[in-house]
């Protein structure tokens, strides 16, 4: 019991902090962003989970073995008035803080989510009487914008595609398929959901630096899988062009070395809350790894990736409940 | 009848148009105007249209903040808050978020990429 509240606490520490500064400067991500992104949510996962139980092992070591004896023990005390003299100042001090932390997560959680609803749902609204239903198949708008934008509103049955007639204009029928091949990418592997927990786990503790870099970190992993899903169907160069023209701003990039003056960046903006417009380097990294591909993972790493994943997970896990289980 | 939904658009589609204030009855009329001009069923839509389902939706869109009415005036004007293009502009800058540096983007962008890569980018971009 002891060792577990110290172990999980160092587990925490070292997930909270050197991994996702070490994983955010790792180049793998861009060859597998599939497992990467897995990662990034164990790390989140496992992060809050040995947090709590951390302090939870901690405050509960004097009344039980284990957590679930030591559980059924703190629910006798505020429930039936069972003594709680045996607990110390610090043991209700870590008690108290693992039921404020987990309080606080859940309802940053919660609150999160209503904000980004709401603000969706006004946006909704506003799309239909702005955008008019485009040519290019149901539960895609196109709206009356110069700039080439081109960005989907995840809802359920009423998601929709939002393209500008900027867009229109600029690119060229193939690209404009990949460009909506690669929202309809974000809407089919739920993307939204990922920028939701990342942006409340941001929110939640944005003290922590790390919760920035895994924000980040998740805003360009999912453009690389919407990427990916469109390079299924169209070449490589058309999605290359297709996210330059956007991130150009114009059809006919002119002077600087390489794009035009204005760039809007990332052609896959998903959430209407800036929280998921694309970067400057999500941009560039989204382009540099398609045009200088490195091979996918091979196939041993990535298994190591995975099961380190899964070890993150029950790791917590199994320390909290096994030895209740067991005794 | 066509849907609130419908009709909401029709209304703004109206003001946006008008640029001045209108009453639900002149509102009414355009709208069955406007119908009829499409002819068939749609004509036959507007006719039934009642001043009561134009008030319907006009609250509706005040409640959403699109429209506004004039309080002095019997019966009362309405207009629209802000432009079509302010909307627009208004969703725009959600989507962009508070506009991350465009000359930062770039800069950033044209740093990171390698010779080679810039030289497939400007093939692929018609320089070629």
């Amino acid at each position: 019991m002891f060792w577990t509240s110290y172990f999980l606490a160092v587990l925490a520490i070292v997930l909270a902090w050197p991994v996702p500064i070490l994983l955010s400067r790792a180049h793998w991500p861009a060859r597998d962003p599939f497992t990467a992104m897995l990662l990034w949510q164990v790390i989140g996962l496992a992060g809050g989970l040995s947090m709590i139980g951390a302090m939870l092992v901690y405050g509960l070591e004097p009344v039980g073995d284990n957590l679930i004896a030591g559980l059924q023990a703190l629910a006798g005390m505020v429930l039936y008035n069972a003594p709680t003299t045996s607990l110390g100042f610090w043991h209700l001090f870590a008690l108290s803080a693992a039921a404020l932390l987990t309080a606080h997560l859940v309802f940053t959680l919660l609150l999160t989510y209503f904000k980004i609803e709401r603000q969706r749902r006004r946006h909704r609204e506003l799309l239909t009487l702005l955008a008019s239903p485009s040519a290019d198949g149901t539960g895609t708008v196109v709206i009356n914008h110069d700039s080439p934008v081109a960005y989907c509103l995840p809802g359920g049955a009423r998601s929709v595609t939002v393209l500008s007639d900027g867009l229109m204009a600029a690119l060229e029928p193939a690209e404009l398929r990949a460009v909506l091949i690669h929202e309809n990418a974000h809407l089919n592997q739920r993307h939204h959901l990922l920028l939701w927990a990342f942006a409340a786990w941001r929110q939640a503790l944005p003290w922590l630096p790390t919760t920035r870099l895994a924000q980040e970190a998740v805003n360009s992993l999912i453009e690389m899988l919407a990427d990916d899903v469109a390079l299924r169907t169209e070449s490589k160069a058309t999605l290359i062009k297709a996210i330059a023209i956007v991130a150009s701003g114009s059809a006919v990039p002119q002077a600087a070395p390489v794009l035009g003056p204005a760039g809007l960046p990332g052609a896959g903006l998903q959430l209407p809350d800036g929280a998921g417009s694309g970067s400057a380097s999500t941009t560039a990294s989204r382009v540099s790894r398609l045009l200088s591909p490195r091979p996918p993972l091979p196939a041993a790493l990535r298994a190591t990736v995975v099961g380190v994943c899964v070890l993150l997970l029950a790791m917590p896990t199994a320390l909290l409940i096994v030895p209740g289980l067991l005794g | 009848m066509a849907s609130l939904g419908e009709l909401e658009r029709a209304v703004m589609d109206l003001l946006w148009a008008g640029h001045e204030a209108a009453t639900a009855n002149t509102l009414r009329d355009m709208l069955a105007q406007s119908t009829a001009a499409q002819g068939g069923a749609a004509g036959h839509e507007g006719k039934d249209l009642a001043v009561t389902t134009v008030l319907t939706v006009l609250s509706r869109l005040e409640k959403k903040g699109l429209v506004e009415r004039e309080r002095g005036t019997r019966p009362h004007r309405y207009q629209a808050v802000s432009s079509r293009e302010d909307h627009t502009a208004e969703l725009m800058h959600e989507v962009l978020g508070s506009a991350p540096d465009r000359e930062a983007v770039l800069a950033r962008f044209i740093g990171s990429v390698t010779e080679s890569e810039a030289e497939t980018l400007r093939k692929l971009l018609g320089h070629s």
